[in-house]
């Protein structure tokens, strides 16, 4: 079959099989992602609350102790194999936050455990999170010079 | 025969089939049909890739077994399973000593192994040939997918890999299950990248094979008791009824998918399952007894393979697809 052809059946295809896709309902998906999102943080800020009110924390500080808390709690929840079932729910509500992050690099880390701790758990730990630590850190490092030229060019 | 169908005229049977499977499928439909099944996804192994192969081990055993065939006396080992250099297959081949070909044509290995293995025995090359495949949930994941804990949301199209593995023994002896012929499926690609809509990927290749396949042996639907595909699911389904019927053939009525068959409706596992077991857990236990009982004369199985290699999707390759039918007859009387 010569090249065009084969485009063009494939065109064909993909307009055919458009009415047998399940279509995905984006006003639910959103009202989920919302939902579980919304927990998440409020739950954050609670804790929050509560270690500011307890511990010797300024509202500076506290951030730290929070997102740790929470990082523990979702690395928990990805070992007893409850937060995959959270992220099929929620979707974008439960991998955009903190715990999301954590459930990738727990997520990898368990899977490739059985290839040892160096080459296994070591070694392929940030193989999903990596591409957000590199971006995060690239990000922030265009922005912070676009700021410091700003600055310098106001004063 | 024609341009892709072999008929095998030395008359080649079925002499007994084993299935072993995992969790999710012992609790679907088909519970009853199974041989041996496990409540872990392990099986008691340390890794999957080890329960994997303990699957297919003991499928071969049981096969064996029942047919009361020591591994010495069987001249060739048709195996493939998923994962990359067809692991699971070599590993057991290791065990059985037992003279080795590796197949991969993904889903559809199931079937391919079969129409070689009959090629094998039809020519004279064998007198006893034994096939097996497997898939595991975990293992497939792991390797085409994400880390089985992430929280990945999937969509509705995707499906899900059965855990188990097939194995059958093969030989010329007169038995009630008869291979009577095969079509050797073309790689069709008609451009779907999502390896999450393997369904919507594969049906074009299902309708190719089937086509000919009936053309070939001048043949109409009707012929067939029962046309079952490997894992279209329930996305793929309608896509391949509605193609085939714009050719002129209508399957609506004898149509049946593995992927559908092997779990019930309220089974959260997508559009259906996939996987090399998916076709020969349900064909060797399920849809084998009621041809073994006459309850269904003549059956095409027609496997459906993704040839879906991660790395290919992630330079923009689509997924290139095969389909292999194999026709079997009530051998009885």
């Amino acid at each position: 079959m010569d090249q065009n052809q084969l485009e063009k059946n494939k065109k064909k295809y993909k307009k055919a099989i458009e009415p047998f896709q399940p279509k995905p309902s984006y006003f639910k998906n959103c009202f989920k992602a919302f939902l579980i999102g919304g927990i998440i943080c409020a739950f954050g800020q609670g804790l929050m609350n509560i270690y500011i009110y307890y511990f010797d924390l300024t509202e500076k500080t506290v951030a730290s102790a929070m997102i740790g808390t929470l990082i523990f709690i979702a690395a928990i929840l990805t070992g007893f194999g409850i937060y995959d079932r959270i992220g099929q729910f929620a979707g974008a509500g439960s991998i955009a936050t903190v715990t999301g992050f954590s459930n990738a690099i727990a997520s990898s880390a368990l899977e490739h455990k059985s290839e040892g701790v160096v080459l296994g758990i070591a070694g392929n730990m940030f193989k999903m999170a990596g591409a957000v630590i590199v971006f995060g850190v690239v990000s922030a490092y265009i922005v912070s010079m676009i700021r410091l030229l700003v600055q310098t060019l106001i004063s | 025969m024609g341009s892709q169908t072999l008929k095998f005229t030395n008359g080649i049977y079925i002499q007994s089939t084993a299935t072993v499977v995992g969790p999710k499928e012992a609790e679907g439909p088909l519970k009853v049909s199974y041989d041996k099944s496990y409540d872990d996804l392990y099986c008691g192994e340390s890794t999957w890739e080890l329960a994997e192969r303990k699957l297919m081990s003991e499928a071969i055993d049981l096969c064996l077994q029942k047919a009361n065939k020591k591994n010495e006396e069987i001249d060739f080992f048709l195996g493939g399973d998923l994962l990359n250099q067809n692991i699971t297959a070599s590993y057991v081949a290791r065990e059985k000593e037992i003279p080795f070909f590796g197949l991969f044509n993904a889903c559809s290995t199931s079937m391919e192994a079969l129409t070689l293995a009959s090629v094998l025995l039809d020519g004279g090359f064998a007198e006893h040939v034994v096939t097996a495949v497997s898939s595991h949930f975990a293992t497939a994941e792991r390797q085409f997918r994400y880390p089985t804990e992430f929280g990945g949301q999937k969509p509705n199209t995707a499906m899900y890999t059965v855990t188990g593995s097939g194995a059958a023994y093969i030989s010329k002896k007169k038995s009630k299950i008869k291979v009577e012929a095969a079509t050797v499926g073309k790689v069709v690609d008609l451009g779907v990248t999502s390896p999450f809509n393997m369904g919507a990927a594969m049906a074009p290749a299902a309708v190719q094979t089937i086509k000919t396949h009936l053309e070939d042996l001048e043949r109409k639907p009707e012929d067939y008791d029962v046309i079952v595909t490997g894992d279209l699911s329930r996305v793929g389904t309608p896509i391949l009824k509605s193609l085939l019927f714009d050719e002129g053939i209508d399957i609506y009525k004898n149509h049946q998918d593995c992927g559908i068959l092997i779990y019930s409706g309220d089974q959260k596992v997508f559009s259906g399952g996939s996987g090399c077991a998916c076709s020969a857990v349900v064909t060797f236990s399920h849809l084998f007894d009621e041809l073994a009982h006459g309850m269904i004369r003549r059956l095409l199985v027609v496997a459906t393979g993704a040839l879906l290699n991660p790395l290919m999707i992630q330079q923009n390759e689509s997924i290139p697809c095969i389909a292999h039918g194999v026709s079997f007859e009530y051998g009885g009387d």
